[in-house]
């Protein structure tokens, strides 16, 4: 069985800040991540591999430095990894990535299976999966959070929805974008780490895999920035302080008669 | 039609009603439609529907409504779904759609986009049009909440987006509203056969509570550790309550995911919201922000939650919760006697 992985290296988001004159986002100085919920994605993909054999391939689209992020999955427990990376790819919104990933991943088929995080914490938008999918025409399960079963032919996967969840049976190949209840990521290993130490990462330009120019990057991309501002937040009540037992007390009986105010206790 | 319509996409239930969510996404395109002096139209996808039930989407909104009746189309199968819209919108060309961003939503509106080579904007938290251009501004939350972005599709068509459920009331239903309900026949060819829909598991009770519940009470990472949620349990307890908790407490294993409130957990929308130990991160704002009643307890002054919060405590969880909790029964016994 081949399984792709497609991962993204983001910023820690807690960290992120931007500067409001000229609405870009500051990554300097960030710590870089592997996008928390592909880490779910590789860990299924791993103990896929451990049931069914084959091997799994990490690909990602970014910066030079998202090297970093696929030598970590590498010890985790992928077997390779590639790199798309090049300044055409810059400024690439959702429909621009998943089809310069799906360019790619046209490329290294056949595939048995590709796993992706259901949606990556910078941009949010959860709509890379999909939309490779759609490129692929891959039968798609989103919102994956655990397989039934798994042969040569078909998978049978369940997936969240608002009022459940649902049973799915796709053909193979097919693509699942997954959520954290579908398994629990483990930790690189010393002989994965010896790995991702020394394996070599083939990088890729959009021309290596015969996407002109203007298809892909911020010139290929159908949506644009307009502006970034932050949140404003509106609505501001009582604030009590606690700093002594008087006031803890006193805050805590101004808490009980706000409660029996708006009725949400009566005694 | 000369000037291009908006649609909407409308969901439905397993007992083919329509789900509220298709009512607010109108409210969202009549205020889009005014704008533009354009038509609304919903869209519905479904099988067997009665027609009483699909004038509702005319008397919350729409000027028209698409309906498509095939017994494939339900449940929900992405592929066949956006087969059948892309159908569609060939045919009609609508300059804007709009869908929830629910888990359908949120699967169907990326793979039609790639179809109709178009952009599409997630999440959305506001829509409006821009001055001059007439192109739909999309606002959305990105880089984990840290910021807001607005974004347009300045030359590709459709222009789609999807927006948050509950962050639009729906119209009044107004049964002297006037539209037109347009059967579309589709052939069985554009239909998907790959996918076969085996089965549907209902959530626990435990769940609905929480989105329906009056009041919750939440905990986040402030509690420090699994056996300190008892407070929470047993403070929800006393104010019959139902338990939140934030996606740190989550991600720590403290409490199941079904619990979380927020972006990637659920949207709240209760008459009192307690945060106890959650520093309000726009992500976990953005499920509950909707409450009636902010409560907050937590000890640094500079949370974020404070700034939402109709009633805020500073202070020590761990001295307050409990005294509370003893203060409330206190006054219980005291009135049972
Ligand atoms: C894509 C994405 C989606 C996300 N979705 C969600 C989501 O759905 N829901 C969600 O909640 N988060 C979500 N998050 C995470 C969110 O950004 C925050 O990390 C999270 O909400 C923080 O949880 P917290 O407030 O419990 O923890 P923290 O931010 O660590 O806050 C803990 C708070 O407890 C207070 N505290 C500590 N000790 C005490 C004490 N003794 N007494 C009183 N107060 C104390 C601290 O002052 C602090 O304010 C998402 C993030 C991303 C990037
Ligand atoms: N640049 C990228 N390179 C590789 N994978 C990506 C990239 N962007 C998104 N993905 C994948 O698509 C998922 C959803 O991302 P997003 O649509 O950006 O929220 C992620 O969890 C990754 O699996």
């Amino acid at each position: 069985m081949k399984i792709i992985v497609p991962i993204k290296q983001v910023p820690e988001t807690s960290q992120v800040k931007i500067n409001e004159e000229t609405g870009t986002v500051i990554r300097e100085g960030v710590e870089n991540i592997i996008n928390p919920l592909d880490l779910y994605a590789i860990e299924l993909a791993i103990e896929l591999r451990e049931e069914q054999g084959g091997t799994i391939t990490v690909i990602s689209m970014g910066p030079p430095k998202a090297e970093i992020a696929l030598r970590e999955a590498i010890a985790m427990g992928a077997d390779e990894a590639i790199l798309l990376s090049g300044k055409e790819f810059a400024g690439s919104d959702t429909w621009a990535t998943a089809y310069a990933l799906a360019t790619l991943i046209k490329k290294i088929q056949p595939f048995d299976l590709i796993v992706s995080g259901e949606r990556a914490t910078d941009g949010d938008t959860g709509q890379v999966g999909p939309g490779i999918a759609s490129f692929l025409n891959l039968p798609l399960s989103t919102y994956t959070r655990k397989i039934e079963s798994i042969d040569n032919q078909h998978i049978v996967v369940q997936r969240l929805i608002e009022e459940g969840s649902e049973t799915l049976k796709m053909p193979l190949p097919a693509l699942l974008t997954v959520v954290k209840e579908i398994s629990y990521p483990r930790l690189p290993t010393l002989r994965g780490k010896q790995k991702a130490r020394t394996i070599d990462i083939p990088v890729y330009s959009g021309e290596d895999i015969g996407i002109p120019e203007g298809e892909i990057g911020l010139k290929g991309s159908p949506t644009k920035v307009v502006k970034i501002y932050r949140p404003q937040i509106t609505r501001k009540g009582t604030l009590l302080v606690v700093k002594d037992e008087k006031t803890l007390s006193e805050s805590i009986d101004r808490l009980i008669s706000f409660l029996e105010e708006k009725k949400i206790i009566s005694f | 039609m000369q000037e291009k319509e908006i649609w909407t996409i409308s969901e439905i239930t397993e007992n083919k009603r329509i789900k509220t969510i298709s009512f607010e996404l109108l409210a969202w395109g009549r205020n889009l439609a005014e704008e533009l002096k354009v038509p609304l139209a919903a869209v519905i996808l479904g099988d067997s529907l009665k027609e009483e039930e699909l004038r509702e989407l005319i008397y919350r909104g729409a000027d028209q409504v698409y309906w498509i009746n095939h017994r494939q189309l339900v449940p929900f199968i992405v592929e066949n779904h956006s087969n059948v819209l892309q159908f569609l919108i060939k045919k009609y060309q609508p300059q804007i759609i709009i869908a929830g961003a629910t888990t359908q939503g949120r699967t169907l509106m990326p793979h039609l986009s790639v179809r109709l080579k178009t952009g599409l904007t997630a999440d959305c938290t506001e829509l409006k049009i821009e001055k001059g251009s007439g192109l739909l501004l999309q606002v959305r939350p990105a880089i984990g909440g840290n910021i807001m972005a607005t974004i347009k599709t300045p030359e590709k068509r459709p222009q789609m987006a999807t927006v948050r459920p509950k962050s639009k009331q729906m119209l009044p239903r107004d049964e002297n509203r006037k539209g037109g309900i347009i059967p579309i026949k589709i052939d069985d060819t554009i239909l998907d056969g790959r996918v076969i829909h085996l089965g549907f598991q209902k959530n626990e009770k435990e769940e609905i509570v929480l989105s329906t519940a009056d009041v919750i009470v939440s905990g986040g990472r402030g509690l420090k550790k699994k056996d300190h949620f008892n407070l929470i349990y047993d403070l929800a307890e006393q104010l019959n309550a139902a338990v939140g908790a934030s996606r740190e407490a989550v991600d720590r294993g403290w409490i199941s995911y079904p619990h979380q409130v927020g972006l990637s957990g659920k949207t709240v929308n209760p008459k009192a919201y307690l945060a106890i130990g959650i520093s309000g991160a726009i992500q976990h704002l953005a499920g509950m922000k909707t409450a009636e009643t902010i409560i907050a307890i937590n000890n640094n002054p500079q949370a974020d939650i404070f700034k939402i919060s109709d009633l805020g405590i500073i202070g020590d969880l761990f001295e307050i919760i409990p005294l509370l909790e003893k203060k409330l029964k206190e006054k219980k016994n005291c009135h049972e006697i």
